[in-house]
């Protein structure tokens, strides 16, 4: 009797293993894109998997929203219990990779030319340990004015080609009775823009120095300390309500002329689109004055995780399509951001687009490109978190002079690494 | 299979006289534990068994993902550091004066207002079963909607102070959920708005357990209606508000969800509770370690605080 189970379990099992034997024609990923736009966009990707004869299947996250992803995927590896793919942000790819838990993609890449087409500043977030462990999908860049102009001809401003002349032009709407500076008083807004301050403040050499390499001297130097006063002299401009307001009703301002201009990375394109806006005409993107040359950048990378053997050409499908230069124009031309590539066509973009995807190429080219420290791109999430937390006690006055912001920064910095 | 029925056919007899009765008493002794079984065994690992393991991460140096290998007491002697930070304010110093601020109003004036809703109900007025379920309707609500709709009504650019504007009230000025000072005691209002009905229908219970030839004999005597409440009913009431207290603590020290949805966590993160700490540092900063860590005190805290009171109560009862 015994043996007859024995005999019966060991059919049924190589009868398992013959049918899993075939390819699994099924793409696993786990993401946040649920909004109007984004889902738009990543339907382009769903369609071009179809045609190969792969289906997409979402895995399913309670609640939204990236965090609640991170938590689930997190159970998910614990558990191993493997996505294809997931939608990740900066260091978590890392840290995912360390654990050892990403496939390898180098074969496909070095078949797509990935390594000469992606930014290599992107590919230290994408490569791991010289293996190809993530596709990026777009290149979003923080360091952008979204202007409103109709508003801006009534007061008759000019674009703002320093940090100075900034100062002038929210002057000019604050006299004119608009609410000059569009903030969501929420940590990662005010950091963000602090972001940019920093590298305006600074210079590029100073915010690499500073934002990506976490040195001391320059974190406690003058220049970061100016770099909070100009921040300080921003955050005056803000409305009084400005403290817990989302990022997009922030945008939702400029959009209805109710305030001049917010300062935030390019997913407020989206925005300006959902309202039907065209840009030059209803409204404008510049550079954050003093910045233009360099690109402070974060990117959405779909991070591939080593899948079981049948279940690795599915993969392979996604990351091909992912990187592919039609999907990468159709999805960010929808998204808002600019090709993860620098040589995909800009000719579906709209003005501003195309002016991201030059600038990236010249950034890339002049070692420009930075990760956005407040985007989780400058360092690892706790040092980030640290960060934001410093800029946003600054900004709601915890912290209350620029020497004082200076300290904490260096204290708190020291106590995340 | 036959072997089975052979062997307890074979040991039944030498147990009892009839099998029968013996299996369905025996099973009826055991069906509690049975029944009782899967759930005692989810508590033990679920409850008590990650209780332990967080204890065990928070002395590793877990990061993004557990790390097994003991590293000492690092995250507590941060945590330690951070408690007496107070200028710049910690997030973990902010965590904790909130939650004793919170902790402490939220607890005293539910218990206060609760009681007091509770004696205005119970003077037997007319519509009492229509004003009940207005006052404990609150406690439906999820954390989330109660939050989401203070964070409007107390917006000062959507709700009152707009209204009270558009009125002509122009000099009215409320804009305490902006206010880094202040904005935990909106979380104590939005907090008191949805309990203190629940604590109601608790004290109308105990209330109306209270025998009415005490009230009486308490009246003839000449006793006036506070004495009444002051010397007789509150007394009477000791065990509701044990079991009040217990309530409105555990609420209380797991309060998130409401700070998120009211506050997103307050104007420079003036907001937190131990919750959102623990939360942030787990979750979102990948330092395992230190949510852990924060976990635990916030255990100790809680354990220091209910064992004693707990253990005073049921032995006092006992006697």
């Amino acid at each position: 009797m015994l043996r007859k189970l024995l005999i019966g379990t060991a059919l049924a099992t190589s009868f398992a293993f013959s049918a899993h034997a075939a390819d699994v024609k099924e793409v696993q990923m786990l993401h946040w894109w649920t909004s109007g736009g984004e889902a738009a966009a990543l339907n382009v990707l769903k369609q071009d998997l179809a045609k190969e004869g792969y289906a997409w299947k979402d895995v399913p996250v309670a609640g939204g929203g990236g965090d609640a992803a991170m938590t689930a995927l997190k159970a998910m590896v614990a558990a191993g219990n493997y996505p294809t793919a997931s939608q990740m942000l900066g260091y978590t790819v890392l840290d995912y990779a360390a654990a050892g838990v990403m496939g390898d993609l180098t074969e496909t890449a070095k078949k797509e030319g990935w390594d000469k087409s992606v930014p290599a500043a992107l590919q230290k977030f994408s490569v791991y340990d010289g293996k190809w462990v993530a596709a990026p999908v777009n290149v979003h860049s923080v360091n952008w004015l979204w202007i409103n102009k109709a508003v801006m001809d009534k007061i008759g401003g000019t674009e703002p080609k320093t940090f100075d002349d900034f100062v002038a032009l929210l002057d000019k709407a604050k006299a004119a009775g608009v609410i000059p500076l569009a903030l969501g008083g929420q940590n990662w807004q005010e950091a963000t823009m602090f972001d940019s301050v920093v590298l305006s403040t600074g210079g590029p050499e100073f915010y690499k120095k500073a934002m990506n390499d976490l040195d001391e001297e320059s974190l406690k130097s003058d220049t970061m300390k100016k770099s909070f006063d100009n921040l300080a002299k921003l955050v005056k401009y803000v409305d009084p309500n400005f403290s817990g307001r989302d990022w997009n009703l922030a945008t939702a301002m400029v959009i209805k002329g109710d305030a001049l201009v917010q300062v935030m990375g390019d997913w407020a394109k989206g925005e300006f689109h959902a309202a039907n806006k065209t840009p030059g005409t209803d409204f404008l993107c510049y550079r954050f004055p003093g910045t233009d040359g360099s690109v402070i950048y974060n990117s959405d990378m779909f991070g591939m995780f080593n899948v079981p053997d049948d279940r690795k050409a599915a993969q392979v499908a996604l990351a091909t399509a992912t990187l592919s230069k039609s999907f990468q124009s159709a999805f960010n031309v929808v998204k808002g951001s600019v090709p993860a590539r620098t040589d995909v066509p800009d000719t579906d973009f709209d003005a501003c687009g195309k002016k991201g995807i030059a600038d990236l190429k010249k950034a890339n080219e002049g070692g420009t490109l930075f990760g956005s420290l407040a985007q989780g791109y400058g360092a690892p999430p706790a040092v980030a978190n640290a960060y934001k937390d410093v800029v946003s006690k600054f900004v709601h006055g915890q912290i209350k002079s620029s020497d004082e912001a200076v300290t904490e920064l260096v204290k708190a910095i020291d106590d995340a690494k | 299979m036959s072997t089975v029925a052979e062997t307890q056919i074979k040991l039944t007899p030498e147990h009892d006289a009839r099998p029968g009765a013996s299996v369905r008493s025996r099973l009826q002794d055991l069906l509690p534990k049975i029944v009782l079984a899967p759930s005692f065994a989810a508590t033990i690992v679920f409850v008590y068994g990650f209780i332990l393991w967080t204890i065990y991460l928070s002395f590793t140096n877990s990061k993004t993902f557990p790390s097994y290998a003991i590293t000492g007491a690092r995250a507590y002697q941060r945590l330690w550091r951070w408690t007496f930070e107070s200028d710049p304010p910690s997030s973990w110093y902010t965590s904790i004066t909130n939650m004793g601020i919170f902790g402490f109003l939220y607890i005293l004036i539910c218990l206060a207002l609760g009681l007091f809703l509770a004696i205005l109900l119970d003077q037997k007025i007319r519509g009492e079963g229509v004003l009940r379920p207005i006052y404990l309707y609150p406690m439906a609500l999820s954390f989330i909607v109660t939050g989401v709709a203070w964070k409007w009504f107390l917006d000062p650019g959507l709700g009152l102070e707009q209204t009270l504007h558009q009125w002509g009230w122009t000099s009215f000025h409320f804009d305490w959920i902006k206010n880094k000072d202040f904005v935990i005691y909106t979380v104590v209002i939005a907090g008191v708005w949805q309990a203190s009905g629940f604590i109601m229908a608790m004290f109308l219970a105990g209330l109306r357990g209270i025998d009415g030839e005490i009230m009486k004999a308490a009246q003839i005597d000449g006793a006036s209606t506070f004495q009444l409440y002051r010397r007789i009913v509150i007394p009477l009431l000791r065990p509701v508000f044990l079991s009040a207290f217990i309530v409105l603590a555990h609420l209380a020290i797991k309060s998130y969800d409401l700070v998120v949805a009211l506050t997103s966590g307050g104007p420079g993160g003036s907001a937190w509770l131990p919750s959102n700490f623990m939360y942030e540092f787990t979750f979102k900063r990948n330092e395992m370690a230190v949510g852990s860590a924060s976990a635990v005190i916030m255990l100790m805290t809680i354990t220091a605080i209910i064992v004693p009171y707990l253990y005073s109560e049921l032995r006092e009862k006992s006697r």
